[in-house]
């Protein structure tokens, strides 16, 4: 191999080669060079948030670091067998040190996740935790009656895991007992899977709305003549132009029911003026808004995709003797289906994360899982389940990407 | 930007003025109407005389942000007005700074402060400024008068849309209200879930008439629009739309529910100090009654109430629109904010469900 007399040398004797191979290794670190940047900014902003809050839907540390006796004692409880006095001792000692360093609220807020009004009880109990006197048991339940409820105990068993499959349960409607095991969330509570179809079935008819709208639109500004079809591509383009928020507040002057599409059915006689249609908050107000929004993002694709359709095509089709009707659908409707296929997945995916459109218009059935989402998020700060709902969502959109990739074909789309 | 215009401008004029060591704090409120009243009765005295400035933002309620920045290590807000609920959480949460109320000042009659303060209105991590109400409105032009909560739930005498605060903080108390509950049982029946189902029960009669509202400012649109013909509301905002725009509103204090805005100190915070300086500047008896002349909220501290006088108009009586006068109290409510903080992680879970099938 090393038989220098065979290999070929460069001018300065080094064998081309490793010239070679010297050159390509400089010019690949240049190019990863001009990406290291972007590189860079999208782990740091993007992978990096998204993993540590993902993280967040199972880690929750918060019990077990604060009360660290207590977290020991209950990992040895089987959660059915008798309140032992050896939880209670340990339950004392935590709250006192707790108590003293002021931590107590971090730790009611958590058992109150698991048990609802369970907050008082520690906050009451911790204040007089230092004057306890053994058997702890009987001066806990001394203090709260709430105390001798192996439920409560059972609460403080699975806030105390760190690692807590229970938001991501919760997040699918079902409920982590303590003793391991999953059962449903009773119905009056039930409500993210509800969400999750009602957010796939808006994204999915978003979707078909913005196809069945925007392809004559796309098909008639690639066949116009460029002077036309540039002012049309403007009007395309120009809501695109303008704050989300502005539309949105825009459709809610047009859509309710003082708004002026009520007025012109009031005026036409197609509904009363005492009996005015509701077309805002609600789905229909959602859905006649996310499908005005979306729709740029369905004619873009489209048209770029049907203005390399030669248009000879059509006519050679024609000129033997196909009608109009088959000329398009064999012959002009198969070679736009990648603008569909690029089209219909951004709709999609876009629609499935909306957030601010529902918040505003949606009124209660128009309402999607981002919303929920941001109320975990802002309201009820429990961004533990936020972040459960996001990895649902997450893996979720994941999944339909790879059912699309294999009914379409990720490679068979098109964006320009 | 017109704000902080008028805000640089105030600094500039302190500068000249040669005030030594201006400091400058962010005050975060609730906008509108209601921070309008907060900057001519606290901010705009307070840089006059100490030529410390104030930049004023605006939120729309919760802890959120304030969590975001304490767990962040960022705190860029200094003061922030919070209800009580959220204030009590924060502290618990560790998210606001302990406040010794032993240094707040006596009220103007000698009373020691923490006797001034109306009860409840000083707590660990804050203290509040204003007591106001969650009561309920209509549009006289649109529907004939309603006269008690009960009305408020009865769609077939009283026909129309419903608009209703998407929280069930204030909607189940006002239901059980409706329902015959007397206000002093509300939260003793709340606490046992047949008052839960109850008061669920009650709302379900409102199916089909309910707009939901988010922000403070929306229930007056809504009844300007017509949206809906009454609606529950903070009632300085509609008293502001009835006497300052002229609109045909009217309150029913009926059923009301009373409940403090308090200020609190982000955990962390740079300006600690000079956040506190004003919190005990705008807490005395002078500023709390300044503030009832701009906007139609009751000060929380007793020795205000006697100096209450004309609104910013010259010529309405602010008294008889405080939810603390008299006659609005003979079937008011006070929030229980410990209810609350114990429960609304279980009622807000089955009220997002509720409504999610309402």
């Amino acid at each position: 191999m090393t038989d220098t007399s065979n290999t070929l040398v460069a001018a300065d004797g080094t064998p081309l080669r490793r010239k070679l191979a010297r050159a390509l290794f400089r010019s690949r670190v240049r190019a990863f060079g001009l990406v290291l940047p972007l590189l860079a900014f999208v782990i740091a902003a993007f992978i990096i948030p998204i993993v540590v809050l993902l993280w967040q839907s199972v880690y929750d540390p918060r019990y077990a670091e604060l009360m660290p006796n207590s977290t020991a004692a209950m990992a040895d409880w089987d959660a059915k067998s008798a309140i032992t006095e050896e939880m209670a001792a340990a339950m004392v000692a935590d709250l006192i040190v707790v108590r003293k360093d002021k931590t107590i609220g971090k730790v009611a807020t958590r058992i109150n996740r698991e048990i609802s009004g369970a907050r008082s009880t520690f906050t009451i109990t911790a204040r007089a935790a230092a004057k306890m006197k053994p058997p702890y048991l009987e001066a806990l339940i001394a203090n709260d009656a709430l105390w001798a409820d192996p439920e409560l105990w059972r609460g403080v068993k699975i806030a105390s895991k760190w690692l807590n499959p229970g938001y991501i349960a919760n997040a699918l409607d079902f409920k982590y007992e303590a003793d391991g095991s999953f059962s449903r969330t009773d119905p009056e509570r039930a409500i993210h899977v509800m969400l999750f179809l009602r957010t796939l079935e808006i994204s999915f008819t978003v979707t078909v709305l913005c196809l069945l709208l925007g392809y004559p639109v796309a098909y008639l500004l690639s066949t116009l003549p460029a002077r036309s079809s540039n002012l049309l591509l403007i009007l395309v383009l120009l809501p695109f132009w303008t704050s989300l928020l502005v539309r949105t507040t825009a459709w809610i002057a047009m859509l309710q029911s003082q708004g002026v599409m009520n007025d012109l059915f009031v005026v036409f006689g197609i509904a009363a003026e005492d009996d005015r249609f509701s077309l805002i908050y609600n789905k229909t107000g959602t859905l006649i808004s996310m499908t005005h929004i979306l729709m740029p993002f369905m004619i873009l694709p489209l048209y770029s995709v049907m203005k390399t359709i030669p248009p000879s095509y059509v006519r050679a089709a024609k000129s033997m003797g196909a009608t109009n009707w088959t000329s398009f659908w064999r012959v002009y409707f198969p070679q736009s289906v990648p603008g569909i296929g690029a089209g219909a997945l951004l709709v999609f995916i876009l629609a499935i994360g909306y957030y601010i459109t529902p918040a505003l218009v949606g009124g209660q059935d128009g309402q999607m899982i981002s919303n929920i989402i941001d109320f975990h998020m802002r309201r009820s700060l429990n961004w533990n389940l936020a972040a459960a709902l996001g990895l649902v969502l997450l893996v979720f959109v994941m999944f339909l990407f790879w059912v699309y990739d294999r009914l379409v074909g990720i490679d068979n789309m098109k964006l320009g | 930007m017109k704000l902080k215009n008028m805000m640089t401008a105030a600094a500039v004029a302190a500068l000249i003025a040669g005030t030594a060591n201006a400091g400058s704090i962010t005050v975060v409120s609730w906008g509108g109407a209601y921070t309008k009243s907060q900057i001519e009765a606290y901010h705009k005295p307070w840089m006059a005389e100490t030529g410390n400035t104030i930049i004023s933002e605006d939120y729309n309620g919760g802890v959120a942000e304030v969590k975001s920045q304490v767990e962040a290590g960022n705190v860029t807000w200094d003061l922030v007005d919070v209800e009580l609920s959220d204030a009590v959480r924060g502290c618990d949460e560790g998210l606001f700074e302990e406040i010794d109320a032993s240094v707040l000042p006596a009220g103007a009659d000698g009373t020691p402060a923490k006797d001034d303060f109306v009860a409840g209105a000083i707590n660990d991590c804050a203290v509040a400024s204003i007591v106001w109400s969650t009561v309920f409105a209509y549009d006289s032009t649109t529907t004939k008068a309603p006269a008690t909560i009960s009305d408020f739930f009865d769609v077939a005498n009283f026909p129309g849309k419903r608009g209703l605060r998407k929280n069930p903080k204030a909607n189940l108390e006002m239901a059980l209200m409706a329902d015959g509950v007397a206000a002093g049982d509300v939260y003793a029946m709340l606490r046992t879930s047949e008052g839960v189902d109850r008061a669920f029960a009650k709302l379900d009669t409102l199916k089909g008439n309910v707009v939901w509202w988010e922000a403070g400012a929306q229930p007056p649109q809504l009844l300007a629009d017509g949206e809906v013909v009454m609606t529950t509301a903070y009632n300085g905002r509609i008293f502001n739309a009835a006497v300052n725009e002229n609109k045909p509103f009217v309150v029913v204090w009926d059923g009301q529910i009373l409940d403090f805005d308090l200020w609190a100190i982000p955990k962390g915070s740079k300006n600690k100090d000079l956040a506190m300086e004003f919190l005990i500047y705008s807490t005395d008896t002078k500023r709390l009654a300044d503030q009832a002349s701009w906007i139609s909220y009751g000060p929380a501290r007793k020795s205000s109430g006697s100096m209450v006088g004309l609104f910013s108009d010259g010529k309405t009586q602010m008294a008889p629109h405080m939810p603390t006068a008299a006659a609005n109290l003979t079937n008011a409510l006070a929030n229980d904010f410990a209810f609350w903080a114990d429960n609304q992680d279980e009622l807000n879970e089955r009220f997002n469900a509720w409504l999610a099938k309402f």
